[in-house]
Order: structure tokens, then C-alpha cells, then sequence
């Protein structure tokens, strides 16, 4: 139809470029997807280039279950990325191929079953080209049965042998090779937006589409992620949102809670066109071992989840563990770890349970510190001389000291003569 | 409307078992509870407390007149049980640093120790919330600045669900507020020890305090008898050592 005919009946019309490479970009992001059900999946060509995916099921069917199940899975997919499938079944590629364009969804399973399945099927759902659907109109042809039918060697002569090749790979009298689909090493998918998008918040539900393509690629790598990476393409800067995992993982449920937690706290200061979602390294998935024996031991709860679900909202640097180290230094006596690391237990001596961050100064009278009040200095001092080497010299000595309020704290004085000052530097909270 | 029971006057068994359950209790007695607890440490503190312990899957409210009276080292040995057992203890937005070699000292396993840093109010509660419902931390250590009733109401329904140790640290002040937790404490130093005044449990209140000592028990020797001066000039430790032994590595 021509654009002046369409504008005419639809004034409304929106009228848009059609996007190859878009096109291919999508197959082959749902091929690498489709590779959860078979690892031999292959994009199908027709006359305008790939158009849709073969899927070589017959290893995967003692998994599945069967055909129609594989089917209802492919369709589900698809439905959640936003596509619609039209999935068929038959004994061979080309026949599968036929069946789905002519979206004739039950499965064929024999092959003395395919030919009578393909011959009600009309003539344009053939690749063999425009001038050959022609010259089969103009004969009269419009089944491929009617095709079928028509003397072999005339319909070559007439025809053409593609078309009698295309056929014969239908029907699995020819040998019809593929070349396989190989996915890409990293995971990368985009999505354009069908409008400018300035609530962060509404991305969630165009990345959902983004997160069960790599869901798939997941499955079908039998591999894990570890870093996400949301990028945010606007008129002419992009955003890059990051998401870390405490360990690899595919679960898409998951992702999907994490990308919510990480864009309620994203503000957007430009809107946004396009999304895309991109995975660098794919990891393997470590199995998790349990105790078979040692039922004494509770399992710890899902605490993975847990520090990924508060880093994505706090920031990576929100969640931390702790260890001790092997310096006698109190403020390098300790250091922030990755949560669950493992630390040396090297004894030091009585240690207030807060340190302040930057010890504070604190005004004295004579020898003894103020700090609201006078301290009563209770057990002490203990000599700390560390750090030397590393110019961070510390000549100290600590006491314990009670406060007016009852509170105990961690005090320290200097002993260079010079600033001989004290200091609060914990409390026995 | 449900069906109507067989009998207008529920039976003495009935009572007992509602008795039982804890959620109705009789004046001046302890109401005894099913909910897991951990033995608090304090024989004095469980003897008081419903359940013999510290309840999991309730809020406990703890109001320290002071930070550094031992509001924090009252619940170590608790602390240290769990984390032994491999269960998380997360700290959620505490004032100080939490300093690794005290938790150490008082048994807790610092690899089951989660430290959580916010920037709001309302991150600290969400924080909390999130750490009780995920089922992952065997304790919660929460202290939120300010909460509302509504919130806490939340963070109480979310501690429900969990069967973890949920402690808030809030303002004295807080007591006069009402506050849906289960447990209310009053911390307060009474002469170097800490005097625990229950505000509210299952069963009444308790006007006398408990009287608990949590480690580390600082001895007191008699340092201000003899001068500071002194005792700072005089060289305690062989701190040389440290200083030649590596410097003779560095030459040799």
C-alpha cells in the first residue's frame, strides 16, 4: 500500500523506517535467548534476510517433555520480551519453517505425517521469490499441494530448481544443513523506547524485557553474572547504571528486584530514548554445598540477597563487613572487609566496642582530660608505639576513662612532650 | 462473623491454653512465651525476661541514657552465640564505628558481621526492615535516629516474620512515646554497672532494676594513686624492639 493510500484511511498514521539492522539485532538476541531450550538454534533466512529462529529440539526433548511444551515456552519468552512467536513443530527445518509462517501451531511429529500437513498451505509463505509466486498465481497455483501435484520435471523447467529444492528440503527428501547460531561471548541487548522516558522508575518495566533475553543467554551458557550494567541513552549522553552481586548469579527474579531497588534511587536528569542492558563476564556458578550431617549448624538465610538488595539502594560502599589486622595501631588494628572474610584473631589488650573515626581532641585541666566534665582515668596506660615506617608514627598511651555521664571511653595522650595532648578516641558503648 | 463455639463460657483448658500462648497474660506473672529466645548471657536479665532470653521475632527497644554505658556489650554474649552458630548480625547505620578487635574480644565472629551505612532516617528504617524480612541475619541492630509509630509498627510486623533478634537503639526520651515493641529496656550506669529497667514485656513491668556487668570488666588499678606523669615517662612495654627488629630486616 502506498504512505499517501495509508495516511488517507488512518490519518493517524505513524509512519516509521523499517530497521534491518534492528531486526537482526532483536533474532539475534532471542536467539541467544532460545539457546535455554537447544544449544543448536539457527536464524532462519527468507527472501529479506533472517526472519526467524530454527531450534534443533530432538536432543532436548527427554528435558522438556515434549514439543508442545518447548512451544509454550517459546512463546511465554517471547511474550515477556515483548515479541510474539508463532511457533511450529515438524520432523524437518524447512517444514517447521513453513508451518510457522503459515502459523499453523500444532506440532507435526512424522514425517509421512508433513506432507499432508504442508499441502493446504498457500504458495507465498515459499522464500523462492516474487517473479516465481507469479508465475504460479498466473497458472493457477495456490497451494503448495496443487504445487506438488504439477509434473517434477516440467516444474523445474518452469519454475526454476530453487523452488523444487525448497521443496524437497520441506519434505526432508534433500539434506537441508544449517549453520548453527553462536552467541556472544558477552551478554548486550537494547531496547528502544517508544517515547522519551523521564521517570526512572518506568524503565523497570522496558528493562524486565531486557533481564529474561539474559535470563536465557544465562541458561543457555550455564553461566552466572556477577556486574550488570544498565545504560541509559539520552539525546546525547548516556548514563551507565552499575550492579554488583555478592557471587555470580542468573536468578532473573532477582536481577529484577535489584534493577528496581538501583532506578527508585536514580534520578534522571535528562530523559531517556533507549536502554540497553549489557553483562561483560560470564561466570560459572559455584554449587552450593550443604551440610549433609551437621544439622546443629542453621543455614544462614539468603544473606547474598540481602547485601546485594541493600547495595543497590544504599551504594555499593553502604555494606561492608569488618576485620582486624595484624598492626597494633588501633585505627590499624582494623579495616573494612567484603562481608563474610574471614579475619586473624591476634589478642589485643581491653578495646571499646565504637572508635571514633578521627580521634578528638579533647581540653585538659593539669594532667587530666575534660570531656564534659573531668574523666576519671580508670585503668592504664597501655603503651602504643607503632607506625614508624610508614610515617604515620603513633607514640601513645591509653587509658580507660569514666566519665561524669558513667560512660567509659578510650582516651590516649600524645607522648611527644611537644603536643602532649589528649585525645578520645572509642567508647565502651 | 465466624461460627458460634460450642460453648458461650470457653472451658478452663481453653483459657489455659490462651494463657499459654502468651498474648494474654495475668497481672504480676510472666507471660510465658513460645517464641524462640537466646539466653541473654545475664542470669539476673533471663530470669526477667519472657522466655527466659532475649525474644526472636519481636522488636526490643533499648534506651541507653548514655552511649558507652554498655549498651551495646550487654548483648555480646547473645551476639557471640549467634554468630557462632553462623547467623549474621547486622549493624544498621551505628553511631561509631563498630571496632572489630572489641567485637572480636567479645566472641562474635566477624566474618557474620554486616555493617550497614545510610544516609537518612528513612534509609536506616528501610535498611531494617529489609535486614528482618530477607531471613538472613540471625540479629538486627538497628539504631534509626527517629521513628514513628507507624514505622515502628512496620519494622515490628517485619521482626514477626523473622526469627531474628531485632534490637532498636533509640533516645531515652523514646520511653515517654508509645511504641508497638514487645520489649521495652531502660539502660542506665548505676555505680559502674548497668542497671536494666524493663518498661514493657509480656507480663507487667518491673519497677526494681537488674543490675548486669558486661565485659570487658575494666579492673582498676591504682593508676591516679601514683602521678600521670610518671606513669606515662616510664617506658612500659619494649616498644624498641619493634622499632630495630624490622629496621635490621630493611639493611640486612
Amino acid at each position: 500500500m502506498a504512505r499517501a493510500a495509508a495516511a488517507a484511511l488512518a490519518p493517524n498514521l505513524r509512519v516509521r523506517e523499517r530497521d534491518a539492522q534492528a531486526e537482526l539485532e532483536a533474532l539475534e538476541g532471542l536467539a541467544a535467548w532460545a539457546g535455554r531450550y537447544t544449544p543448536n538454534v539457527a536464524l532462519a533466512c527468507g527472501a529479506a534476510g533472517p526472519q526467524g529462529l530454527l531450534l534443533e529440539v530432538s536432543g532436548s526433548l527427554k528435558l522438556f517433555g515434549s514439543t508442545a511444551a518447548i512451544a509454550t515456552g517459546l512463546a511465554q519468552g517471547a511474550a515477556e520480551m515483548g515479541y510474539t512467536a508463532s511457533p511450529a513443530a515438524a520432523p524437518t527445518a524447512h517444514g517447521a519453517w513453513l508451518l510457522a509462517r503459515a502459523g499453523s501451531p500444532s506440532p507435526c511429529l512424522e514425517l509421512s505425517d508433513l506432507s499432508r500437513r504442508l499441502q493446504p498451505l498457500p504458495v507465498e509463505i515459499l522464500d523462492c521469490g516474487s517473479r516465481t509466486l507469479a508465475t504460479l498465481e498466473a497458472v493457477g497455483v495456490r497451494t503448495l499441494g496443487e504445487v506438488l501435484t504439477l509434473p517434477r520435471a516440467g516444474l523445474a523447467r518452469r519454475f526454476g530448481q530453487a523452488l523444487c529444492d525448497e521443496l524437497d528440503r520441506a519434505l526432508g527428501t534433500r539434506p537441508d544443513p544449517r549453520v548453527f547460531f553462536a552467541p556472544p561471548e558477552r551478554f548486550h541487548a537494547g531496547l528502544e523506547l517508544p517515547s522519551e522516558v523521564r521517570d526512572a522508575g518506568a524503565l523497570v518495566f522496558a528493562l524486565q524485557r531486557l533481564i529474561v533475553q539474559l535470563g536465557g543467554f544465562l541458561a543457555a551458557r550455564d553461566g552466572g553474572v556477577q556486574r550488570l550494567r544498565i545504560e541509559l541513552f539520552h539525546k546525547e549522553t548516556s548514563t551507565d547504571v552499575e550492579i554488583g552481586l555478592v557471587r555470580p548469579g542468573r536468578d532473573i527474579e532477582h536481577f529484577s528486584l535489584l534493577v528496581r531497588e538501583k532506578l527508585s534511587a536514580l534520578s534522571l536528569k535528562q530523559p531517556v530514548r533507549r536502554i540497553a542492558l549489557a553483562a561483560d563476564d560470564i561466570l560459572a556458578i559455584a554449587p552450593e554445598n550443604l551440610d549433609l550431617l551437621d544439622q546443629t549448624f542453621k543455614r544462614p538465610g539468603d544473606w547474598h540477597g540481602l547485601i546485594e538488595r541493600l547495595r543497590a539502594r544504599l551504594g555499593n560502599y553502604a555494606v561492608s563487613g569488618l576485620a582486624t589486622g595484624e598492626a597494633h595501631r588501633p585505627e590499624a588494628a582494623w579495616h573494612v572487609a567484603e562481608p563474610g572474610e574471614r579475619s586473624p584473631a591476634p589478642g589485643f589488650g581491653t578495646r571499646p566496642l565504637w572508635l571514633l573515626p578521627q580521634p578528638k581532641r579533647l581540653e585538659a585541666v593539669g594532667s587530666l582530660p575534660l570531656c564534659d566534665g573531668p574523666l576519671a582515668l580508670l585503668a592504664g596506660p597501655e603503651r602504643i608505639e607503632s607506625g614508624w615506617w610508614d610515617g604515620h608514627d603513633a607514640t601513645r598511651d591509653y587509658y580507660v576513662a569514666r566519665a561524669g555521664t558513667e560512660s567509659l571511653l578510650w582516651v590516649y595522650r600524645e607522648r611527644d612532650p611537644a603536643k602532649a595532648h589528649w585525645y578520645l578516641h572509642g567508647i565502651f558503648g | 462473623m465466624g461460627p458460634h463455639p460450642t460453648s458461650r463460657m470457653p472451658s478452663l483448658t481453653a483459657l489455659a491454653d490462651i494463657l499459654h500462648h502468651g498474648l494474654v497474660w495475668r497481672v504480676g506473672e510472666l507471660a510465658r512465651v513460645e517464641t524462640p529466645c537466646i539466653p541473654s548471657g545475664f542470669a539476673a536479665l533471663d530470669a526477667e525476661l519472657p522466655g527466659g532470653g532475649w525474644p526472636a521475632g519481636v522488636l526490643t527497644e533499648l534506651l541507653p541514657e548514655h552511649i558507652g554505658i554498655g549498651e551495646v556489650r550487654a548483648l555480646g554474649p547473645a551476639l557471640a552465640r549467634l554468630s557462632g552458630q553462623g547467623q549474621w548480625v547486622a549493624w544498621i547505620a551505628p553511631p561509631y564505628l563498630p571496632y572489630a578487635p572489641a567485637l572480636q574480644a567479645a566472641g562474635i565472629d566477624l566474618a557474620r558481621v554486616m555493617v550497614v551505612r545510610t544516609k537518612s532516617p528513612q534509609e536506616s528504617l528501610w535498611a531494617i526492615e529489609q535486614a528482618l524480612q530477607s531471613g538472613a541475619c540471625g540479629a538486627v541492630l538497628g539504631w534509626p535516629e527517629k521513628a514513628s509509630f507507624t514505622q515502628l509498627r512496620r519494622l515490628q510486623i517485619a521482626a514477626e516474620g523473622s526469627q531474628a533478634l531485632a534490637f532498636l537503639f533509640r533516645s531515652p526520651l523514646a520511653a515517654r512515646e508509645a511504641s508497638p515493641a514487645a520489649l521495652r529496656l531502660h539502660l542506665q550506669s548505676m555505680k559502674g554497672e548497668l542497671a536494666v529497667r524493663i518498661l514493657k514485656r509480656r507480663g507487667g513491668p518491673l519497677a526494681r532494676p537488674i543490675l548486669l556487668t558486661p565485659a570487658p570488666v575494666i579492673e582498676t588499678p591504682p593508676c591516679h594513686a601514683s602521678p600521670i606523669n610518671h606513669a606515662v615517662d616510664r617506658p612500659l612495654p619494649p616498644a624498641p624492639c619493634a622499632r630495630i627488629l624490622p629496621a635490621r630486616l630493611a639493611h640486612g
